[in-house]
C-alpha cells in the first residue's frame, strides 16, 4: 500500500487509511477474544472467560461504526475500482468479524459452565484446533492490512485441516456420550464449543475470500475446500 | 470540522474514530433571513433564510434556473450591474447587512471574493494579474507585494509551476493553472469569503480534484460557498450542502446526512437523479 500513488485529495486518502485501520483494531480486539475464550476452555480460566465476554459489545460497537463510516465514504467519495472494492471488502469483513466475537463470547461462556464438570477426557484435540484457528484469523487480518492476496490464499486454503480435526473432535465426543451418559452435558457443551471455533475457522476463510477479491479483483474460482462431513457423521457402537 | 459521536464513547467504540453522521458545523459567517430577489417582475428567490458556516464549505446544488447562482450573487452584490435587479431582506456578515444600500461595494468585494466558471485570466503577466486587487486597495512596498503575490500563488498551489516565469503573460497557462491563478488573485485581497461559481466545469477531472484539494485546504482560512450542477462536487467538498428548486431552498443539512438520509422527498428525488 505504500507504493501506492496518493490519491490528488489528501482527505480522500485518509479517510480510506482510517477504514483500514478500524478493521485492523477490530481484527485485534476479536483476535484477542479467541484467544481469551480458547485459554477459558482449556485452563478453566474465569478471568479470561469474562474478559472475551465483556469485550463482545465493543466488538458490535465497531461493526456498527464500520457501517456507518463505509456509508458515508460511498455517499461522499463515490469510490470505483480498487477503492470500492476495499470499501465494499471492509463492510463484508466487519460483519464476519462481529460474529467471530459472538463465537468467542459464546465459546467463554460456556467454559464456565464446563467448570462445574470433570472432563475425563483430553483436550489436546481442541488446543490444536483452535491454535490452528487463531492462526487463521491472525494471518487473514495480516493479509488484508498488507493488501496481500497470495498470504490470504493460503489462509483459504488451510481450513481443510481445522475441518478434519473438527470431525474427529465430533467422533471422539460422540463415543464418550455413548460410553457413559453422565458426560453428555459437559461432552455436548464441547461439541457446541468445538462447532463454534470450526466455524470462526470459516469466517476467516470467508475473510480471506474477500481479501482476495479486493487485491486481486476477481473471486476466487477455485472450489473451496470443505472438509467438515460431521453432517453426515455416523458413529455406530462397536456389536457386543 | 469536529466529527464526535459520544454515544460510541460510552460504549468504548473506536477512539480515534469520529464516524457520527451529523457533523458539527462552525458558527454562521455570513447568514441570510427572508431573502427576496426580483428580476423585473420576476421572483427569483423566495424567503431564503441559510446560515454560511465560517471557514466550511457550502454546496448550492439544483437544477438549472433553480437560484443557486442568483444567490451566490447577492453576497457580492453583482446584480447591482444590472438595473432591474434588486433584493430585499438581511444579508448579514459581521453585522452588517450586505444588501443594504449604505454597504460600501468596494469594501465589500475586498472581504467576499469571486472565482467564475470561465477562467478569466487579465491580459497581463502572471504577477501584475495577482498584485492587480492588491493594488485597489492597499499601499504596499515592492518587497510586500512580491511577498503577497508568493503567498497567494502558494495559497493557491501554482507557486512552484510559475516562479520562474512570473512576468509571462498569463494567457500562456493552462485552463487549469488559469483557474488557479483566478483563485490566487482573489485569495491575494485577504478577504474572508471565497464564492466559486461552477469553478471546474470547464475544467478536465485531474484539475478538478486539484481544484477541489485546494478549496479542502482553502477552507482552513476561508469561508466558502461554491455553486455547483455536479453533485457528486459537492458530496466530496461541502461540509453544509443546500438544496435549491424554483427560487426557493428545499433542504439543507450536512454532506453527510444529505447524501444519506435527505429529509424531503424532493431533495431525494434530485440527487438520486430521478428529476431535474
Amino acid at each position: 500500500m505504500s507504493e501506492a500513488v496518493q490519491h490528488t485529495v489528501k482527505s480522500y486518502e485518509q479517510e480510506l487509511k482510517r477504514l483500514r485501520n478500524m478493521i485492523t483494531e477490530m481484527g485485534g480486539l476479536v483476535e484477542n477474544q479467541v484467544s481469551m475464550a480458547a485459554e477459558a476452555i482449556m485452563e478453566s480460566d474465569n478471568d479470561a472467560a469474562g474478559s472475551a465476554v465483556e469485550q463482545d459489545p465493543k466488538v458490535d460497537q465497531m461493526e456498527r461504526d464500520v457501517e456507518q463510516f463505509v456509508i458515508r465514504l460511498l455517499a461522499l467519495r463515490q469510490p470505483v475500482a480498487d477503492d470500492l472494492r476495499h470499501v465494499i471488502a471492509a463492510l463484508k469483513i466487519t460483519a464476519d468479524l462481529e460474529r467471530v466475537g459472538d463465537y468467542a463470547a459464546n465459546i467463554a461462556k460456556r467454559s464456565i459452565v464446563l467448570e462445574q464438570f470433570q472432563i475425563p477426557f483430553s483436550l489436546t484435540g481442541f488446543s490444536h484446533m483452535s491454535r490452528l484457528v487463531q492462526d487463521n484469523l491472525k494471518n487473514v487480518i495480516d493479509a488484508y492490512g498488507a493488501n496481500d492476496a497470495e498470504k490470504a490464499l493460503e489462509v483459504w486454503r488451510s481450513d481443510e485441516v481445522i475441518d478434519d480435526i473438527y470431525n474427529a473432535i465430533f467422533r471422539e465426543l460422540v463415543t464418550y456420550m455413548m460410553e457413559d451418559p453422565r458426560s453428555i452435558t459437559p461432552c455436548t457443551h464441547l461439541l457446541f464449543v468445538a462447532k463454534n471455533m470450526e466455524r470462526i475457522g470459516d469466517h476467516a476463510t470467508n475473510i480471506a475470500e474477500i481479501v482476495y477479491y479486493a487485491v486481486v479483483g476477481q473471486a476466487l474460482t477455485e472450489k473451496r475446500p470443505k472438509g467438515d462431513n460431521s453432517a453426515f457423521a455416523v458413529v455406530r457402537p462397536p456389536v457386543a | 470540522m469536529s466529527m464526535t459521536s459520544e454515544a460510541h464513547d460510552q460504549q468504548g467504540g473506536f477512539g480515534s474514530v469520529q464516524v457520527q453522521s451529523h457533523e458539527a458545523l462552525n458558527p454562521a459567517k455570513i447568514s441570510i433571513h427572508g431573502l427576496d430577489f426580483f428580476y423585473g417582475d420576476n421572483k427569483a428567490l423566495k424567503n431564503i433564510n441559510l446560515n454560511f458556516p465560517d471557514r466550511q464549505v457550502t454546496g448550492m446544488i439544483g437544477p438549472s434556473g433553480c437560484g443557486k447562482s442568483t444567490l451566490l450573487r447577492c453576497l457580492n452584490r453583482m446584480y447591482d450591474l444590472y438595473p432591474g435587479q434588486r433584493a430585499t431582506g438581511e444579508v448579514l456578515m459581521d453585522g452588517d447587512n450586505i444588501i443594504a444600500p449604505t454597504m460600501d461595494l468596494n469594501a465589500l468585494r475586498s472581504r467576499i471574493g469571486m472565482v467564475f466558471q470561465k477562467p478569466t485570466p487579465f491580459p497581463m503577466t502572471i504577477y501584475e494579474n495577482v498584485a492587480f486587487g492588491v493594488k485597489l486597495h492597499e499601499k504596499l512596498s515592492k518587497s510586500d507585494m512580491e511577498e503577497r503575490v508568493e503567498w497567494s500563488l502558494t495559497r493557491s498551489a501554482l507557486w512552484g509551476e510559475v516562479k520562474d516565469r512570473l512576468n509571462t503573460s498569463a494567457m500562456g497557462l493552462s485552463g487549469g493553472q488559469q483557474q488557479r491563478l483566478c483563485i490566487a488573485r482573489t485569495i491575494a485581497v485577504r478577504p474572508d469569503v471565497i464564492l466559486f461559481d461552477e469553478p471546474t466545469s470547464a475544467l478536465d477531472p485531474i484539475s478538478t480534484l486539484k481544484i477541489e484539494e485546494l478549496i479542502d485546504e482553502l477552507k482552513h482560512e476561508f469561508t466558502i460557498a461554491i455553486v455547483t450542477h455536479n453533485m457528486q462536487q459537492a458530496a466530496r467538498c461541502a461540509d453544509q450542502v443546500a438544496f435549491f428548486y424554483l427560487g426557493e431552498m428545499v433542504e439543507v443539512g450536512s454532506a453527510a446526512d444529505m447524501f444519506t438520509s435527505p429529509r424531503e422527498k424532493r431533495t431525494q428525488e434530485y440527487i438520486t437523479g430521478r428529476f431535474g
